[in-house]
């Protein structure tokens, strides 16, 4: 189950960043030296025109999107593993409370 | 460490959430105008993470040569905030260098060097994870190499390319960007402490567990 | 006693060595390959991209260099000799710097071969640099060695060691690439850059000393039980 939300958060996280770098590059500019046919000199221009610049904003999302989501996702992986581990303890507590039965199955799961 | 939690989280969650307000009223930058604004992000990011190779260094030198577990507890915690602020600052630079450089990748100084270091420290985390038993011996060598390497990677990448932003960039802040973007520090220096107290508990916790198992077994 | 020791675990490796001569020859014969599989891969026309004698040089290195020290503590392990070396009463880092010195040797030897060929197969003057090619190859074997000999030890125990020493030492010594593979192109830029390769070499000193001072001081409390 675990497994599970950790391959599609992964994946959410994955087509963020997909999202991210295919929005700015749909608009990738044209090399500005490109003479149309017929002319018969290069004018140079000291900045590109606006509608060939790459917009900003998209990229500018992406970058704190991506900051909080991993956080948020980091966050989260401590989360289960703290909650795993309790929930290891009260299972412990439990066999114990039943004075020792069945201490000799104990399950000695990788704590990582 | 655990008392200071809620305070520490409250505080670092309003300043959060006064970043965007703070960031949005922050002058342009005069070349790069919007895109610049990724900036009170990405070098808090690596501000945190330079911090956490320190702890994790020195940790790691104290469990290895005193032997305390909660060092290396602390050592841990570090190294997989060293990872996630890492990664946070690896894909923020580039994002920024599309739109400033034109490129993605450039092999530029600072992403280099911050490559390199979350290299070494996803090591730390491999060989923690699949080291077999005394891992956390060698995985505290590799933390106090890492934090050793870092001044020679600083140095030899330094010279070998700089497209990016100089030094200089920081202390020469004007007002309107000073601010915001000490800010911003403080907000990630204090989302890295408290991260570390969030993971130094679990793992506190797993220690614990570890301790019954094997009082249980006797 | 320090010196004696570490002489000691040299001339035992050594004597073990001379034998079949299996850990030199392999590795030797595996760099000549690596250089081949560049040479195949970069060439185009007869000529190979500017610079890529000094990378070809420093990779091969490397990569050869990873093998032997997986495999001379391979033959610690499966003989398990580690164990008798660590509870001679012999300070432990000597037992260090006598494996980090055994792995040197086979290194140097290593590249008495490779400099000549790669001088040879693409046409860079690297023998006429010897003055300042030498001190850089050997703070540059010195610096990859302390570190990797630590390593490949700490290693010995675990499941993992034949993946995990590359994983572990690669971003690790990527300073010492960089500055070896750049101080070597600038001395093979005509006329040569001798003070940059300078400049590298004293990079490399400083991560000699470091390193080795690091790894003599971790040894001990590594490689306890």
């Amino acid at each position: 189950m675990t497994n599970r939300l950790f391959t599609v958060v992964g994946l959410v996280l994955l087509s963020a960043q997909v999202f991210a770098f295919q929005a700015p590059s749909g608009q990738t500019p044209t090399p500005a030296g490109q003479a149309p046919p017929g002319q018969s000199e290069f004018v140079p221009v000291d900045q590109l025109p606006p509608s060939e610049q790459l917009p900003a904003a998209p990229l500018l999302v992406a970058a704190y999107a991506f900051a909080w989501l991993a956080v948020f996702f980091y966050v989260w992986t401590v989360w289960r593993r703290l909650n795993k581990v309790e929930a290891d303890m009260r299972v412990f507590e439990r066999r114990h409370g039943q004075g020792r039965e069945g201490a000799s199955g104990v399950n000695r799961t990788n704590p990582r | 460490m655990k008392k200071m939690f809620i305070p520490l989280a409250v505080l670092t969650a309003a300043m959060f959430a006064y970043a965007p307000v703070a960031i949005a009223n922050a002058p342009y930058e005069s070349t790069m105008l919007l895109i610049q604004k990724i900036f009170y992000f990405h070098v808090p990011a690596w501000m945190a993470m330079y911090a956490g190779i320190a702890v994790c260094g020195i940790a790691s030198g104290i469990y290895l040569f005193k032997g305390r577990p909660a060092a290396d507890r602390l050592a841990v915690a570090a190294a997989e905030l060293i990872v996630l602020f890492g990664a946070i600052g690896l894909v923020t630079g580039p994002l920024w260098g599309r739109k400033a450089w034109g490129v993605w990748w450039q092999w530029d100084a600072r992403l280099t060097m911050a490559l390199l270091l979350e290299l070494v420290f996803i090591a730390y985390l491999l060989v923690r994870a699949y080291g077999g038993p005394g891992s956390d011996k060698l995985a505290a060598a590799v933390g106090i190499f890492g934090m050793a390497v870092s001044p020679f990677v600083y140095v030899s990448v330094n010279i070998w390319r700089t497209v990016h932003p100089l030094n200089t960039v920081v202390p020469t802040l004007k007002a309107g960007m000073f601010g915001p973007f000490w800010f911003c520090a403080m907000a990630f220096l204090l989302l890295f402490t408290l991260l570390l107290t969030l993971r130094m508990n679990l793992a506190e916790e797993q220690a614990m567990l570890d301790d019954l198992y094997l009082a249980d077994e006797e | 006693m320090f010196l004696r020791t570490a002489l000691l675990v040299l001339r035992k490796d050594f004597a073990i060595e001379i034998k079949s001569y299996e850990i030199f020859a392999t590795t030797l014969f595996f760099a000549v390959g690596c250089v081949l599989v560049f040479a195949f891969a970069l060439v185009k026309e007869g000529q190979a991209p500017p610079d890529s004698a000094a990378a070809i040089l420093w990779i091969a290195l490397l990569f050869a260099g990873t093998l032997a020290l997986g495999r001379t503590f391979e033959r610690e392990r499966y003989g398990e000799t580690i164990r008798a070396l660590l509870l001679a009463p012999a300070p432990r880092p000597a037992i260090y710097v006598g494996k980090l010195l055994g792995i040197l040797c086979l290194l140097g030897l290593t590249e008495v071969l490779l400099v000549p060929l790669i001088a040879l197969l693409f046409a860079a003057p690297l023998l006429a640099r010897l003055t300042l090619l030498l001190p850089l190859l050997v703070c540059g074997t010195v610096g990859f060695a302390a570190v990797g000999t630590l390593f490949a030890a700490m290693l010995m125990r675990a499941r993992t060691r034949d993946v995990m020493l590359p994983i572990l030492l690669y971003p690790m010594t990527i300073p010492v690439i960089i500055a070896g593979v750049r101080g070597t192109s600038a001395l093979l830029a005509s006329p040569p850059d001798e003070p940059t390769a300078i400049m590298w070499l004293t990079i490399l000193l400083c991560f000699d000393v470091v390193f080795v001072t690091l790894s003599l001081w971790t040894f001990e409390p590594l490689m306890t039980e």
